[in-house]
């Protein structure tokens, strides 16, 4: 299949990915089918392809990241897109420049897509309203993380070949995690089942509205589910203490190898990172049979292909249009 | 002398339970007559110079009353001064308004009150009596000093935004204020609930990953303060309820004789956290906007006085610092001069309140709260008095506003119903197309 036939073929229309809530099951679809094409002709993203030729990308981080960043980047060279990375440090709000001024800045130099991070939810839909620029979100404070949703949802599919009525268990932080809310609304409206699964003070009460249930004791939950998405507990995002102890939250929580051969044979276990190891789960597991972990990461790069793909092609759509 | 006779409009005076098609004489700046239609004019007090303002159509009422306004001089000039604000409080049809201490530095000092009362003299806009700070530069620690304050005109005392969270400081100022027979405004929050939050803690928020600022934060503060109340025999008065409990409690209170009052703000009543997926600053308010459920018993307090007055909560910001993420964003509304539109809207509309309901809640309700004589049409009373179009058509427009700032969720929307004039000491101070 060629990309021209990818395209055409899924239905997208959408000029952001600010977040997975309002997108269908076929739109989500769209994008991973895009992501395995990109892995077939590209073995797994190693090769170059022109896709993005004359299109600028620009990294526009107002939080930390390495690792996101990089992945983005690297998606966007290796569709031949011109980067441009911005990292703003919370001193430009201190110089008096407006988070909408800085990005009108660099929208002024020329740029096609804009990746925004930024540690308020939200702040990628203002600039989606203030931008001509399509505008990917790549992490907005506790809100959404939509690329690593459907990198995790990809990892998944291409291990069991389908989302639909396989069960997901979400384990630790819900309350303060972008991806919990990514991987909720993407399995959902694919047909999974979730379950979200950590301390009573870390899970919101009223979570369950999103069609998914609420366990507290790991074990119990562990011989029903296909996939364990062990969330990082969020240090830098808490409010004093949650939970009692590191070691009695490793106890309840954590993935070890013992709640590894109590699961099921073939549980797939996936951790968005980075990981506290010792915490979120043992170095036993991470590096054991069961870890999907470096596979995210890999996958990761196809999913901001297809992503960045999409973007592209949308706003060249509008340019053409106009 | 001159004379003003507003002829022929639907006079609504809650003192007097008065809502009929009459005329209204002032004289000298005073309420000479209010004469209802059909019954006998006596002509020999009209003199041959009075002016009249053919009031058909328009409600005619006593001039709205304000209980805590931030008017920002000194210290956020960027936002807003005395003369600004004032205006902006004609415009919206308020002919009193008490200032909020939280200036810097805090009206926590007999000058400071001093100060805003000369810079409202200079404005010569509407009434301005000046809140003082509860305690010393609010920080919430020690009593400031509410004697000389009561001297430099303050009409009540209030920490502003900030909750006076130590329960004996607090017991301690009920009981020092009741030396003055003066309120204290306040502000009930439980600090540790509501820190970082940004809106009301429930699904929306769990959805869109902002903190949340639980209702627990002022229902918890709501019966702290009602219990020290009745604990001390001092009078309190709660700003912006927003919570079912906290009506609730109130209204419990109240029934036991408990000296308590409270207010609501418009927006309270309009919108609901369902806006914040817009992610959109302007919503940022403080309480936060909360859910339908606590909206509807925040009307049924209106209904049954449990809250007896509105306040426009009046918190004017520069563009500049509503223009970033809602975390770093500040809570307020500039809400002066939208507050009877969206009162309308949001209690007319539905057949929530009466007219006569809801113009009690804007001037009897606030001025028995800081005990002033404004408020009514009675004769001999200072001729405050506002005129309203209940049919007009019109849109909000941001850059219109007489208040320097224009942080508004309602820019661009459209309402029925506005302030068409406005009168002090007899004065007309502000007028607006019909």
């Amino acid at each position: 299949m060629l990309l021209s036939e990818i395209l055409a073929s899924g239905p997208w229309g959408e000029r952001h990915l600010l977040g997975l809530e309002h997108l269908s099951a076929d739109q989500l679809t769209t994008v991973l089918d895009l992501a395995a094409y990109y892995d077939r002709i590209t073995n797994g993203g190693t090769q170059r392809l022109n896709v993005l030729k004359g299109i600028v990308v620009a990294n526009l981080f107002f939080e930390n990241s390495t690792r996101t960043r990089t992945s983005f980047s690297l998606a966007a060279r290796r569709l031949g897109a011109d980067t441009v990375d911005f990292t703003a440090s919370s001193s430009s709000l201190s110089k008096g420049e407006t988070f909408i001024d800085t990005a009108q800045t660099i929208e002024a130099m020329g740029i096609d897509l804009v990746v925004c991070r930024h540690r308020t939810p939200g702040a990628p839909h203002l600039l989606a309203r203030n931008l001509k620029a399509g505008v990917l979100n790549a992490g907005d404070g506790t809100h959404e993380h939509p690329t690593q949703g459907l990198l995790d949802i990809y990892t998944i599919r291409k291990q069991r070949g389908r989302i639909a009525g396989l069960t997901v268990a979400l384990v630790g932080d819900i309350r303060h995690s972008r991806v919990a809310r990514s991987n909720i609304h993407g399995l959902k409206a694919l047909g999974a089942r979730v379950i979200v699964c950590g301390p009573a003070t870390l899970i919101p009460s009223d979570i369950t509205r999103l069609g998914v249930e609420v366990a507290y004791n790991l074990d119990e939950i562990l011989p029903e589910v296909d996939c364990v998405n062990l969330l990082r507990v969020q240090f830098e995002r808490q409010r004093g203490a949650f939970f009692p102890s590191i070691a009695e939250y490793a106890h309840l929580f954590g993935m070890n190898g013992d709640r590894i051969r109590r699961a099921r044979e073939n549980l797939m276990v996936l951790a968005p990172g980075p990981i506290n190891r010792g915490v979120e789960l043992t170095p036993e597991v991470a590096d054991g049979p069961n870890s999907l972990i470096l596979n995210q990461v890999t996958n990761g790069l196809l999913i901001r292909m297809a992503c960045l793909t999409l973007l592209a092609q949308e706003r060249r759509n509008n340019q053409e249009a106009s | 002398m001159s004379s003003l006779l507003i002829s022929g409009g639907r006079v609504i005076d809650p003192a007097s339970n008065l809502d009929a098609v009459a005329d209204v004489l002032i004289q000298a700046g005073r309420i000479a007559a209010v004469t209802i239609r059909g019954t006998h004019v006596e002509t020999s007090n009209i003199s041959g110079g009075t002016r009249t303002i053919d009031a058909a159509g328009l409600i005619v009422c006593p001039g709205f009353i304000d209980t805590h306004v931030s008017l920002r001089e000194p210290g956020f000039e960027e936002d807003e001064c005395t003369a600004t604000g004032t205006a902006a409080a004609l415009a919206g049809g308020f002919t009193t308004i008490a200032a909020q201490s939280d200036t810097h530095p805090a009206v926590d000092n007999r000058a400071a009150a001093e100060f805003i009362r000369l810079q409202a003299d200079r404005a010569r806009n509407c009434r301005v009596y000046p809140l003082g700070a509860v305690t010393k530069e609010s920080k919430g620690e020690e009593l400031a000093e509410i004697g000389q304050l009561v001297q430099g005109g303050a009409v009540g005392f209030s920490d502003a935004k900030r909750p006076v969270a130590n329960s004996e400081v607090m017991r301690r100022a009920l009981e020092y204020t009741r030396m003055f027979n003066r309120p204290i405004l306040h502000f009930a929050m439980v600090p540790e609930l509501s820190d970082g939050g940004v809106m009301h803690e429930g699904f929306e928020a769990t959805r869109l990953g902002f903190r949340g600022i639980p209702a627990a934060a002022q229902d918890i503060m709501t019966g702290r303060d009602i219990a020290l109340a009745e604990l001390t025999g001092g009078r309190i008065h709660l700003m912006c309820v927003t919570t079912i409990d906290a009506v609730e409690r109130i209204r419990k209170a109240k029934s036991r004789g408990i000296a308590v009052t409270a207010d609501v703000t418009p927006h309270h009543l309009l919108l609901t956290d369902k806006v914040m997926a817009s992610f959109e600053t302007m919503y940022k308010c403080n309480p936060p906007l909360r859910s339908q459920d606590h909206v509807d018993a925040l009307i049924a307090g209106l209904q049954d006085g449990t809250l007896s007055a509105i306040s426009s909560d009046h918190q004017p910001l520069a563009l500049e610092k509503k223009q970033v993420d809602l975390d770093t964003a500040p809570f307020g509304i500039c809400g002066i001069e939208t507050l009877l539109p969206v009162c309308i809207r949001a209690l007319i509309e539905p057949g929530h309140l009466t007219w006569l309901q809801l113009i009690a809640r804007l001037t009897t309700g606030p001025a028995a709260i800081l005990d002033l004589q404004h408020g009514t049409l009675s004769v001999g009373q200072p001729a405050d008095v506002t005129l309203i179009n209940p049919e007009k058509a019109w849109t909000v427009r941001a850059n219109e506003f007489r208040s320097r700032s224009r942080n508004t969720p309602f820019d661009g929307a459209e309402f029925t119903g506005k302030v068409v004039t406005t009168i002090v000491d007899g004065e007309i101070r502000f007028q607006h197309d019909r």
